[in-house]
């Protein structure tokens, strides 16, 4: 499904070109040993904006779905051709806590089982080229 | 625009046990004005959003029947959009530009609102010296003006918000038309939707937790619309007095499921001013003193996307709302009267309603509560204001609503119990601002 494509900076610039490279990494305070996603420049749990306990983490691409809704009237140009569709909320394995979006390809519309296992995939967006995380149901 | 300074994070209350609000009784409401509704605005001087305010705040001076001069603060929010903004190379009217003492910034009055051109545009105020942003809403602005009269920053203050609408359809165009995205927007742009998907996605989490369905919020949209309808000053009441009927709000069309287009609350133009004073003043003023007894804040950040929040983050943000306010007002949760929480997005008015732990409504039960009568005639009444589902997006008819409803004041709306302590606030579960009204200040 066509998407906007992100444009990195020099904060997430790692996180993009993972993904360039079909991995998933997160970024990793270590000083609170805290998985943050979005990226930010300090860590959500005690301010830290330190580098040195600033890392990035190769994640397994499993997750869980946490919840969904389904997409009828967007805003956003380059998604309306494909109303409408699933936005499902992806809870990480490694930390439930963090959670990504995805519109779950190969499911059909409000078809979204809450609970279940998904896989990490990586799709092309088509303005750059920038590669964006994708997650499809484990069957 | 000129700046409108913000105020110190201090003012809000966002301790977990904040303990007894030091100002509890110390400041009342004496006063409330109200100044159209409108779709969209018709690019004229006299309903610009600018000549609303001014009007707002006229009637709310003249309901309280104080002296102009006697107003030494003002408290808004100089943000006034729906999410309307005025769109770049837009020629901007000059002929309703020039009716007014304008500031530096053309927009000012018609797509925005600074307190100068307030006080430049209200010769009557000749003694403001306090003048302070409420951030976002009038939730914010709300605690601002209560907390500066408790500290004695002023004594007899303005309490301003106002919302501008634009032709078009808004949030489309600019970065979202656009095929890169930059900023915070790239986390979720490339999947997301319209502003109310983050809340349908908590909505959809709390049915599959708590074994609910859509259709059960029917009676609770019918009751909002029901009550807003006695609201002559909202929107639905004054352009289409239309009941919703329970199969019309469970036919209606998707937005992002489970959020169809009556949970979307509906965009309008509205101003609305309060009166503020010390609750010494208030005593000889024209109407019944309504005295706030306590605000709190939510400081819950939640770890995921902005508009993303989980089920959870929010049930705990309105929850540790719930202990704020009932701990700060000195009340129990059963002393509430009756709620006025925030709905617009409706689905969000449950989690709210969870949150203050009332009248035996806990987790998981919001939803079985609207299936019983929640009307103004009920022990305790839902949402007796009709909230932004039943009088159109501006966040202030819960505030309103408490005030006229202690003063007695709330005409066909008036609720059959006594109206001693009520609740409002908003707008979002977490990062909103809350006040317990009361009609005696102990």
């Amino acid at each position: 499904m066509p998407k906007q494509s992100p444009v990195p900076d020099a904060l997430d610039k790692p996180y993009f070109d993972a993904l360039n490279e079909d991995r998933l990494v997160i970024q990793n305070w270590t000083c609170c040993q805290r998985l943050q996603h979005p990226p930010a420049a300090t860590c959500g749990g005690c301010g830290s904006n330190q580098l040195q306990h600033m890392s990035w983490k190769q994640v397994s691409g499993n997750g869980t779905i946490y919840s969904y809704g389904v997409v009828y009237d967007s805003p956003i140009a380059v998604l309306q051709a494909d109303q409408p569709y699933n936005v499902a909320l992806i809870e990480l394995e490694e930390d439930p806590g963090v959670k990504m979006l995805s519109h779950l390809p190969g499911r059909a519309v409000d078809d979204v089982p809450i609970g279940a296992k998904v896989k990490v995939i990586f799709e092309t967006t088509p303005a750059t080229g920038q590669k964006v995380p994708e997650w499809q149901v484990v069957s | 625009m000129p700046q409108t300074p913000m105020p110190p994070m201090s003012m809000f209350r966002t301790a977990v046990h904040p303990g007894l609000w030091e100002h509890k009784g110390k400041v009342a409401a004496v006063g409330v004005g109200h100044e159209g509704t409108a779709r969209r605005w018709d690019g004229t001087a006299e309903n610009c959003i600018g000549a609303w305010s001014i009007a707002a705040c006229r009637k709310a001076i003249a309901d309280a029947g104080v002296n102009p001069a006697d107003v030494d603060g003002i408290v808004l929010d100089t943000s006034t959009t729906t999410g309307a903004h005025w769109p770049a190379g837009r020629e901007i009217p000059m002929d309703v530009v020039q009716k007014f003492n304008q500031t530096d910034d053309p927009l000012d009055g018609i797509a925005q609102l600074s307190g100068e051109w307030m006080v430049k545009n209200m010769p009557e105020l000749t003694n403001v010296k306090y003048i302070m942003t409420g951030p976002g809403c009038m939730s914010a602005c709300i605690v601002v003006a209560a907390q500066a009269i408790g500290d004695g920053l002023a004594h007899t203050c303005l309490v301003l918000k106002s919302w501008h609408n634009l032709d078009g359809r808004y949030y489309q165009g600019g970065a979202n038309a656009e095929p890169t995205i930059s900023g915070n927007a790239k986390w979720t742009n490339p999947w997301a939707g319209p502003a109310s998907l983050g809340t349908a996605t908590q909505f959809q989490r709390y049915m599959y937790k708590y074994g609910k369905s859509h259709d059960m919020m029917a009676p609770f949209m019918q009751n909002s619309r029901h009550n807003g309808l006695m609201f002559p000053e909202g929107y639905w009441a004054q352009h289409r007095p239309e009941e919703l009927p329970a199969e019309d709000y469970i036919n209606a069309r998707w937005v992002a499921k489970p959020a169809n287009l009556f949970d979307n609350d509906i965009p309008i133009m509205a101003s609305a001013a309060y009166l503020f004073t010390t609750a010494e003043r208030a005593r000889d003023m024209k109407q019944k003193p309504v005295y706030i007894l306590n605000h709190a804040r939510d400081n819950l950040v939640a770890r995921g996307f902005g508009g993303f929040p989980t089920l959870e983050e929010c049930e705990e943000a309105c929850a540790n709302v719930g202990v704020r306010l009932h701990e700060g007002a000195g009340i129990k949760p059963d002393d509430l009267s009756f709620e006025n929480m925030y709905d617009g997005f409706s689905l969000f008015h449950v989690f709210h309603l969870e949150g203050l732990r009332t009248h035996g409504i806990g987790l998981g039960d919001a939803l079985d509560a609207f299936q019983g009568d929640i009307s103004i005639s009920s022990p305790f009444p839902i949402s007796p204001s009709g909230g932004n589902i039943g009088s159109g997006r501006t966040r202030f008819w819960k505030h309103t609503d408490c005030i006229q409803q202690i003063q007695g004041r709330a005409g066909a709306r008036q609720i059959s119990v006594p109206a001693n302590i009520g609740v409002s606030g908003g707008p979002m579960p977490t990062g909103g601002n809350f006040t317990v009204w009361g009609s005696s200040p102990d």
